[in-house]
């Protein structure tokens, strides 16, 4: 039986997933030039916010209704953690050396992770997540999850509504034009410091929307998950071009689908059954990051990195 | 403003000194009363992963080990001798299992170590313990290679003599697995995978080799990686390879989403594993579709030896918060060991610890015989368990049930 439609199916879904993560970095870099290292533990919140909600539901509540509130849940805790951070971690750091909000955002990471961990009931090992019942889909030779629908949709939905706003509202404006050069933006009326507060904020919102994707795919969700998850979406942002907004999702789904193809095809290569499990598909989404920066150092569809430097 | 900081500064620093001095004294202090060695208070160390993905079992082994100190203090099994547990967190990482090695071995009342759990961190502290001749006992590594060499399938050398296990070895474990899949389960088509862990690894190679020799047929291999939670594409190659089973080396963080999500890619087949999985998060993380799913583990299941009951009434009057899980009544048998050892020493030294205490309970370690919670209780020239009775558990209503016990035989 031919794989490739399964395999790429899955890379499809990794990838959106590593997208929506992405965006928070991709969008935090293009306004204030930090890599928030703590993303992808306000993405962990997200996932721990939503679970909350759902524990706090009358047992047996229908997904239909359970979901949306999920949802609601995942965004609020995330974003409250993000607009925190940004205010009273990152802020006063803002005209400081770039190196001092970096190591802020490594120890913030490790610092929610540790907070999770002791405080949130029985989250020293992994907590299952609440899972939408009703079997698998069969589409030809395609078998997509319950769990995954979500994915479908959400990814999509999400990107559109984010080029809605960036590109159509008032704020949106505002952002592009912080992003351009934050001074005269601010010369020209734009209300910077909250510009930036919405940067964090919708980055947390679209991380929140995929960790209660995480949490319906995989069923569990544990205070370590935004660590590999969180590295890989940036590498997705760098991927895509950092910066970019759609650069993020692009970049997300070409480093899921690399990933899956890597586990799935090297092995057939003749001599390189060694190098083609999926311990090593992290190190051919690398190859493939370096091969993008050497042609195209701006990401595949990065801009204007040089005048930053 | 500069001043407002400086001054935040300072009091940060102060803040954190403080802290440090008051952990400072505190370590002095539970040391101070007894550093003469003269009887007093032997300490007991444990080792295992208490935070992270394999805390489950990492905290049964500490409980268990905690209780066997209670049990020997209640009885006042060494006279004159109080013991007492000192347990440290390796989180899995070998680096973290060596500073906490250093760390006992610098402590002179420690006078023998519980754990760890995991091979790979056993490599890390195997060396460290030995050059101090300080006894340890693991309750959960099943490496050949800890206690028979590298190159044990071959020559067989004892490594190290302050090491010991309770546990019994892949060497026997991944083979004990094989023949039940083949000549009982009737499997003849295997997909066999990996986390490439020294654990892992071991266990998917011996399982590999004997499943071959009896005549089945490897259709697929896969390494996984150990932090990786989407194994969607691995699932669909199990499914397209038409494997009637799948062995899975490695531990439930990832056996667990692994069985689910090769049973969601549409491959209805159980997923084999050994001691490394069983344990009830396993169910949690694989969810309902787990049923028939099996795992191999060391010794006879510790609910049904009589041997066994007294500590699992023991394990739920302390009134613990977590379960004994895996490797509890191993953990319980090995701390045991380290009391047993240290009465020998305190009984031939005329009811006092002699000057070079860590040295001769090593040596009184080779000797030590007893009836522990996981049946009897001895070791082989090599530091193994002469115990190597193993049973198979199958998932059922989403529990462990076993199903069949024998030993293996070669």
């Amino acid at each position: 039986m031919n794989e490739l439609p399964q395999q790429l199916v899955n890379g499809l879904l990794l990838g959106s997933m590593y997208g929506l993560v992405a965006i928070g970095y991709t969008m935090v870099y293009g306004i204030v030039q930090l890599i928030n290292f703590a993303h992808g533990e306000i993405f962990m919140t997200g996932a721990f916010g939503a679970l909350t909600v759902w524990l706090w539901l009358p047992g047996g509540t229908t997904m239909w209704i359970a979901l949306p509130l999920m949802i609601i849940g995942a965004v609020v805790v995330a974003v409250a953690i993000a607009v925190g951070a940004e205010r009273f971690a990152y802020r006063p750091l803002r005209n400081a050396p770039r190196l001092a909000p970096l190591i802020t955002a490594i120890g913030l990471s490790l610092a929610l992770q540790q907070a999770v961990w002791a405080w949130y009931p029985e989250a020293k090992s992994a907590r299952t997540f609440p899972q939408i019942s009703g079997g698998p889909f069969e589409i030809g030779s395609v078998t997509i999850q319950t769990g995954d629908i979500f994915l479908v949709c959400a990814a999509p939905i999400s990107m559109a509504v984010l080029a809605w706003f960036v590109l159509k509202t008032r704020t949106g404006r505002g952002m592009q034009a912080t992003a351009q050069d934050p001074d005269t933006a601010k010369l020209m009326g734009v209300n910077t410091d909250r510009i930036i507060m919405i940067a964090f904020a919708l980055g947390a919102a679209f991380a929140a929307v995929g960790a209660v994707a995480y949490g319906l795919k995989y069923g569990e969700i544990n205070f370590r998950m935004g660590v590999i998850l969180g590295l890989k979406a940036f590498t997705a942002a760098v991927l895509g071009g950092i910066g970019n907004i759609y650069g993020a999702m692009i970049g997300g789904v070409v480093l899921g689908v690399a990933e899956t193809l890597a586990t799935a095809y090297i092995a057939d290569i003749p001599g390189m059954d060694k190098f083609g499990s999926q311990s090593w598909a992290d190190l051919w989404a690398f190859v493939l990051l370096i091969l993008v920066l050497l042609f195209r150092p701006q990401g595949l569809l990065g801009e204007r990195v040089a005048d930053r430097a | 403003m500069r001043q407002r900081s400086l001054i935040a500064i300072t009091a940060a620093l102060a803040a954190g000194a403080l802290t440090l001095t008051a952990c400072g004294s505190r370590d002095s202090g539970d040391k101070g009363s007894d550093s003469d060695n003269g009887g007093g208070t032997v300490v007991i160390g444990v080792d295992a992963p208490l935070t992270g993905d394999l805390s489950a079992m990492g905290l049964g082994i500490k409980n268990s080990a905690d209780l066997a100190v209670r049990n020997a203090n209640k009885q006042k099994l060494v006279k004159g001798v109080t013991f007492k547990i000192e347990s440290l967190d390796d989180q899995a990482q070998p680096s973290a299992g060596q500073q906490n090695a250093s760390k006992f071995v610098s402590e002179q009342d420690v006078l023998g170590v519980v754990g760890p759990l995991n091979s790979s961190v056993a490599e890390s502290m195997q060396k460290v313990f030995d050059d101090a001749k300080l006894v340890q006992v693991s309750p959960a590594n099943t490496g050949p290679a800890l206690t028979q060499g590298p190159d044990w399938q071959n020559k067989k050398v004892r490594p190290y003599k302050a090491y010991f296990r309770t546990a019994t070895t892949d060497a026997i474990q991944g083979p004990f697995a094989a023949q039940y899949v083949f000549n009982t389960a009737k499997k003849k088509k295997v997909f066999v995978i990996d986390d490439k862990k020294t654990y892992g690894s071991g266990l998917a190679a011996t399982f590999t080799s004997e499943f071959k020799k009896l005549g089945g047929k490897v259709v697929g291999t896969e390494h996984i990686n150990p932090d990786a939670k989407d194994f969607s594409a691995v699932a669909t190659k199990v499914k397209n390879s038409g494997a009637e089973v799948v062995y899975y080396g490695g531990e439930y963080p990832q056996a667990g989403p692994l069985s689910k999500q090769i049973k969601a890619a549409g491959a209805k087949i159980p997923l084999v594993g050994g001691d490394g999985i069983k344990d009830d998060t396993f169910m949690k993380l694989a969810g309902s579709e787990a049923t028939g799913d099996l795992a191999t583990s060391v010794g006879a299941p510790v609910e049904d030896l009589p041997s066994a009951k007294q500590f699992v009434a023991d394990y739920k009057a302390a009134g613990y918060k977590e379960e004994y899980s895996a490797y509890g009544g191993y953990a319980y048998d090995s701390a045991w060991a380290i009391i047993e050892a240290v009465k020998k020493v305190v009984d031939a030294n005329g009811g006092k610890l002699p000057s070079d205490a860590r040295a001769k309970v090593t040596e009184a370690m080779q000797g030590v015989a007893f009836d522990g919670v996981t049946g009897k209780v001895s070791f082989d020239e090599y530091g193994d368990a002469t115990n190597k009775q193993l049973t198979v558990y199958a998932v059922k209503n989403g529990a462990w049930v076993p199903v069949k016990s024998g030993t293996y035989t070669g």
